[in-house]
């Protein structure tokens, strides 16, 4: 078996009938990182919410093969007990079930009070358990409580969206050290299984994680892949316009 | 009682024996009997036939075990058939036997409710069959709830009750009350008016849940009166199915800083007609209310209301009504109202009736739960009821009643 985990084999995806994907194709070995830059209303969200399942985002051509299997038309649920989970960007309030809830849930059949509150602490968020999932929490706590539901939840892919988006420094930090868990950072590298791709813009979380590969995104299509400090440096100095601008070229070109 | 008085009541109840409802489907009390047979009373209740336990049981009424009960009070059709209280400070009794005893009665007879509110009021007066007297004394503190249950048996009656709950000045009462029917499919009526008042800085729970069947028709009559810094708080639970149910209990705070709250959860499925109201009026300067309901329907008919009235300076109210539509079928209509008349009030309401957002099915299901898990965490999570003033020993009853009738809806 080869050691790829992830594959997405030129997919193009439609969300309400409107094409913002196309031909996306991407590999990931296990106990990698890769970090996904681009503009806003590029597609990265999309190539997430793809990759978890979600039938509004909509695969019309194209695969994606996970450890092995062709998960493209599976839902959600089956590809999160497969070993594919998310961070949500901006997950919803569910009135009435708690932070606990959830935690539980992720646990799947493991759950206990000990465990739960093990988890909690970790992510700070002791105090939040018993409060309604999302309901007035503020962007990190967010964050926190997503990383703590996928510590609870362990998958192989983790799939993150923005997480250091609107958190302080304390709690970067923090979000971090949850990351590194989840992506199993303290384990040699050939041992290592986690995998994740995460967004980023300010690449702030490259600081903390340990990314193997960068793409950029634009207009739907990677433009772009190599060593992610070298394309968040050319991003910085230069703008998303130079990336798009030799993206163009080489197409031409190639 | 005085004769005087209860000819005029009388009077009154005959003149209003035709009065329809202000609400509801028009209850033919004609194709309905009166009279049912003496039940025997029963000084030890858990002797009563296990099959009837266990209905007095999912309606909130342990009779086998009244350690966590401090009082019990139970009538099947028209009989008191065992009451008793276990705890110092409460009184129990039924309410014929009340009215012997204390002269004074009559003054809370018909005061928070008019007897001639509609026919049904009326004909509580005009062909009553007892029910419930409930006191708590004077600064009295009952740790566990009275439980009453109001059970109904033959087929074809109309049960007429009323009630009267007085929590004396200080004090602290907790109630508990069950309805239910022997028969699963016989027609039936019940007619309940319960008249409470709440003396100062007294503190009342009251936690009713109806378990009927589809063939019966309900139409309580309730209201409250709430002295100054008194608490009410009415817990209201329906999740079986009932034919007709019509109800719009009031609450008048009328003693400066007394506060009233209302929760309902109600469900219906398919032939179910529900008409459930809250209705708060703050006469007292920094009165408050808070009125909250969730209606799921399965099939059923609910109309929701609220209705906060806001007389007085900085008073405050709000009421939120919620309501789920599970199936193709079924209709939730949700009629929040606010009446206010004077400046330096806040009164507000939300309301919110749809079905269960997808967005929130797929979250859970991206954490690995099936749709039909998902679906069943997000309903049970929609009735959840986290009852701020309720002890938690009584809200954990009350969740575990809510939790066995929930089973039914998935
Ligand atoms: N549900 C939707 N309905 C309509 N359009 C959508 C929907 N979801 C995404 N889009 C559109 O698809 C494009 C890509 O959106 P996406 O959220 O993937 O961008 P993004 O790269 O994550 O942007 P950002 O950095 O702002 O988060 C945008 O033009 C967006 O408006
Ligand atoms: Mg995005």
């Amino acid at each position: 078996m080869s050691d790829v985990a992830l594959s997405i084999e030129q997919l193009a995806v439609e969300v309400e009938g409107r094409e913002i994907l196309h031909n996306v194709s991407l590999q990931m070995k296990f106990g990698e990182t890769h970090v996904l830059f681009g503009p806003n209303g590029s597609g990265k969200t999309t190539l997430l919410m793809a990759i978890m399942g979600f039938p509004r985002y909509r695969i019309t051509r194209g695969k994606i093969v996970f450890q092995g299997k062709d998960v493209t038309g599976l839902p959600p649920d089956e590809r999160a007990r497969l070993g594919i989970g998310m961070s949500f960007q901006r997950p919803p309030v569910v009135r009435g079930v708690k932070t606990r809830d959830m935690v539980a849930a992720c646990l799947r059949g493991k759950e206990s009070e000990e465990r739960i509150g093990e988890l909690a602490e970790r992510a700070d968020l002791t105090d939040f358990l018993d409060r309604e999932i999302n309901y007035g929490f503020s962007g990190g706590e967010i964050k926190r409580s997503e990383l703590m539901q996928l510590l609870a939840q362990r998958p192989a892919l983790t799939l993150i969206d923005e997480p250091e988006s609107g958190v302080d420094l304390v709690n970067i930090s923090l979000i971090g050290e949850l990351l590194n868990t989840l992506l199993e950072k303290d384990c040699p590298i050939p041992d290592r299984k986690c995998m994740g791709l995460i967004i980023t813009h300010t690449g702030h979380i490259l600081d903390y994680v340990n990314a193997r590969t960068g793409y950029v995104m634009c207009d739907g299509v990677i433009g772009c892949e190599g060593d992610p400090h070298e394309i968040l440096a050319t991003i910085r100095e230069k703008g998303y316009e130079e990336c798009i601008a030799c993206f163009l070229r080489r197409d031409k070109g190639g | 009682m005085a004769d005087k008085k209860i000819a005029a009541n009388k009077d009154k109840a005959r003149a209003a024996a035709a009065k329809p409802a202000a609400l509801g489907e028009d209850i033919d009390l004609g194709t309905y009997v009166s009279s049912a047979e003496e039940q025997p009373y029963e000084a030890d209740p858990s002797r009563l036939p296990d099959k009837v336990k266990q209905q007095m049981l999912d309606a909130g009424v342990i009779l086998d075990d009244p350690s966590q009960r401090a009082g019990t009070f139970i009538q099947m059709d028209n009989a008191p058939v065992h009451s008793s209280i276990r705890e110092e400070g409460v009184e129990v009794l039924p309410v014929s036997q009340a009215l012997d005893k204390y002269d004074w009665l009559s003054d809370y007879w018909w005061r928070a409710v008019a007897v001639n509110t509609d026919k049904y009021t009326a004909n509580v007066e005009l062909n009553q069959h007892n029910g419930y007297f409930i006191r708590a004394l004077p600064g009295s503190k009952t740790v566990y709830p009275v439980q009453a249950c109001l059970y109904l048996t033959k087929a074809r009656l109309a049960q007429n009750v009323h009630n009267i709950i007085i929590a004396e000045e200080d004090s602290e009462l907790h109630i508990i009350t069950g309805c239910a029917t022997a028969s699963e499919e016989e027609a039936g009526l019940h007619l309940g008016v319960s008249e409470f008042y709440i003396k100062r800085g007294a503190r009342v729970t009251f936690t009713m849940i109806h378990n009927w069947n589809p063939e019966v028709a309900v139409r309580p009559r309730s209201a409250a009166i709430v002295e100054e810094d008194g608490l009410f708080l009415n817990n209201y639970v329906l999740m079986k199915p009932v034919r007709s149910l019509q109800t719009n209990p009031t609450v008048i705070c009328e003693g400066d800083n007394a506060a009233a709250r209302f929760n309902s959860v109600l469900v219906a499925d398919a032939g179910s007609s529900l008409d459930v109201g809250s209705r708060v009026i703050l006469n007292g300067r920094g009165t408050k209310t808070e009125i909250i309901s969730r209606a799921i329907t399965t099939g059923g008919y609910i109309v929701a209301r609220g209705y906060v009235e806001g007389n007085a300076p900085d008073v405050k109210g709000h009421l939120e009504c919620r309501g789920l539509i599970l199936g193709e079928q079924g209709v939730i209509y949700a009629v929040p109202e606010l009446k206010g008349t004077l400046a330096g009030i806040d009164l507000s309401h939300e309301a919110a009736v749809g079905k269960i957002a997808e967005e929130e099915v797929e979250y859970l299901m991206a954490r690995g739960l099936t749709r039909d898990e998902a679906t069943a965490t997000i309903v049970r999570g929609f009735l959840r009821v986290d009852i701020e003033g309720l002890p938690p020993a009584l809200g954990a009853e009350l969740q575990r009643a809510i939790e066995t009738s929930e089973q039914d809806l998935m």
